[in-house]
């Protein structure tokens, strides 16, 4: 039995459907990435399985104990670090977690022992006696992902951990992660970055509108939706057909072209070398191009590919934030 | 342990989070003290002389109603602290842990209690400063007190349970006023029942704020001799209906409130 189990997940909010019959299975000692926009449903689901809010239908079961009949059981063998640092802004970083080993019934001392053994670990010795309130955005986070572990619960949710983060304090924030499930915990994150995903998850459920829409490891989903891209915007409406013809001829035929912002986007798997003929065949065609480069690809090509459409849904988005 | 005794001791911990707050934001705490003086000083030198109590002085009437008048503000402290911790997302943090579900909420109308004993503690000595008296013995005075101060705590579950409602602190600190206002006014705080006007007189003699105000002045000894005795019920025996009062808005609010939080959002 997988230790994190849900099926048919459902959630509505009135008539919006934050969750639409989702299933997730997480073995033991095994990383799930949720990956989805905003409002594809990620938090609802992290608040369901923590047992912050119900579902309107389907079940699911954390750690063996069932998150509707026994919350209680659940909330013992789980930690949560949420989307907006769920720290006391006027505790000192010591006194958090010291409240929250407390409330985890470690007891008097070892709540304190296990306080100050956090703040080391996770390099806040320094601002162990402050009050959160004068710590970064950065420190806030590993604060309340401290917070999370506490108890060292077998099973983790972490609920966009580093979003709104720096890039520095994010790749911090990935090493801290990493640390933590080497010791054999269950984690589920969520995130909006399919990097993130890639780097630290085993598996990752692509969502959006409340559904699984892709299933995999980071490689059967880069597979997927291919490796880099060239990005093309052209200067004139009547360059994009001769330049995706151009396109066309690296990419095997696949290209996105968007006539309102002259843009069109080809898989390349050719690297730098192949780069360079590209510009040349369109200097040659006597294309201007306004912007040309490669990237990587990012959740928008996934939900490119997948879906066809961009990824964005304000209206769950607004939804979600109102019900959880 | 029982679970009896883990919800006290997880109280206990939110308790004492909350408490440090207070120190950590001093600011709060100057208001609490600052406005039952600035309540004080004023009813006594706007009104003290436009205001007649037949064989009495008003300033001695006037206590009374402010004691009263401020432990009910005071509840308001409560709500806005839950609806703060709903904003911040700390109650999600609380309610994913495996604490007991009427800890925050008992933890917090534990800790207000501190507000609401500082604020009578300034407000009696404002009081002596501008002529008021205790006549009928500390052991009454005591009593009266600890009567205004179990108001208190019970009003502040009622708050508790609109805080965890309210979707932000702004909200409660206006929607209070449209409660706590006539509560505090229709009632004998400021001006003796009898002078109000048909349904108004009504309100104010059946009024549990009506109710602690007259028990507390009698405890003080602050209604003059020869006062005629009040000719309906619930100020007949203010003290008794004072103590129904407290019992029925907590075995309704308190279990109100809890469900609420177990349920949140």
């Amino acid at each position: 039995m997988s230790t994190i189990e849900a099926k048919g997940l459902v959630k509505h909010y009135g008539d919006v459907k934050a969750l639409d019959g989702l299933d997730l299975y997480v073995p033991e000692g095994n990383i799930l990435g949720l990956l989805g926009p905003n409002g594809a449903g990620k938090t609802t689901a992290v608040n369901i399985l923590t047992t912050l809010i119900r579902p309107t239908d389907g079940t699911a079961t954390v750690a063996g104990a069932d998150v509707l009949k026994s919350p209680g059981k659940v909330r013992k063998r789980i930690g949560l670090s949420g989307q907006f640092a769920a720290v006391d802004e006027n505790l000192t970083g010591y006194e958090n977690l010291d409240m929250i080993g407390r409330l985890y019934r470690l007891g008097r001392e070892p709540a304190r022992i296990r306080a100050r053994e956090l703040l080391d670990r996770f390099d806040l010795t320094d601002a162990a006696d402050r009050p959160v309130k004068t710590y970064s955005g950065g420190m806030r986070r590993r604060l309340d992902l401290a917070g999370a572990i506490v108890a060292e619960p077998p099973v983790l949710f972490l609920d966009e951990p580093t979003t709104g983060l720096d890039p520095r304090s994010r790749t911090e924030m990935w090493g801290v992660i990493r640390d933590l499930v080497g010791k054999g915990t269950t984690l589920l994150l969520t995130t909006q970055y399919l990097e993130e995903a890639d780097q630290l998850a085993d598996d990752i459920v692509v969502i959006d509108h409340g559904r699984e829409i892709a299933h995999g490891t980071a490689d059967d989903l880069k597979a997927m939706i291919g490796g880099e891209r060239v990005e093309v915007t052209v200067t004139t409406v009547d360059a994009i057909a001769r330049a995706s013809e151009i396109l066309a001829t690296f990419s095997g035929g696949e290209v996105q072209t968007n006539e309102r912002t002259r843009k069109l986007i080809a898989p390349m798997s050719g690297g730098s070398a192949e780069f360079r003929h590209v510009l040349r065949d369109l200097e040659d065609a006597g294309i201007t191009v306004y912007d040309v480069g490669m990237r990587r690809p990012t959740l928008d090509d996934v939900f490119l590919t997948l879906t066809g459409d961009v990824a964005e849904s304000d209206e769950v988005r607004d939804a979600e934030k109102v019900g959880t | 342990m029982n679970s009896l005794m883990w919800a006290a001791l997880d109280s206990h911990v939110i308790a004492k989070r909350n408490v440090i707050k207070i120190k950590r934001v001093p600011e709060v705490l100057m208001f609490v003290l600052i406005s039952p003086i600035m309540f004080v000083l004023l009813f006594a030198y706007v009104f003290g002389d436009s205001i007649a109590i037949p064989g009495g002085s008003y300033r001695e009437f006037l206590i009374g109603g402010i004691f009263a008048q401020t432990v009910v503000f005071g509840a308001t402290f409560t709500g806005a602290g839950l609806a703060d911790d709903m904003q911040k997302g700390i109650i999600d943090r609380f309610r994913a842990l495996p604490m007991s579900r009427a800890a925050v909420l008992v933890g917090r109308t534990a800790s207000d209690v501190i507000y609401n004993v500082l604020s009578l503690l300034i407000m009696a000595l404002t009081g002596l400063v501008v002529g008021w008296r205790i006549h009928n013995g500390l052991v009454d005075a005591a009593f009266g007190f600890a009567l205004l101060l179990a108001f208190a705590y019970a009003f502040s579950w009622v708050m508790a349970y609109v805080g965890l409602i309210v979707p932000s602190v702004e909200v409660i600190n206006n929607a209070s006023f449209v409660v706590i206002f006539p509560l505090t006014f229709v009632a004998n705080t400021f001006v003796p029942s009898e002078n109000l006007p048909g349904v108004l007189r009504t309100f104010a003699e059946w009024n549990p704020v009506s109710a602690v105000t007259q028990a507390a002045r009698d405890l003080f000894g602050n209604i003059p001799p020869g006062t005629p005795e009040p000719t309906v019920w619930p100020l007949q025996n203010a003290v008794l209906y004072t103590i129904i009062w407290i019992i029925v808005i907590i075995a309704i609010f308190a279990p109100l409130s809890v469900n609420r939080y177990r349920k949140a959002r």
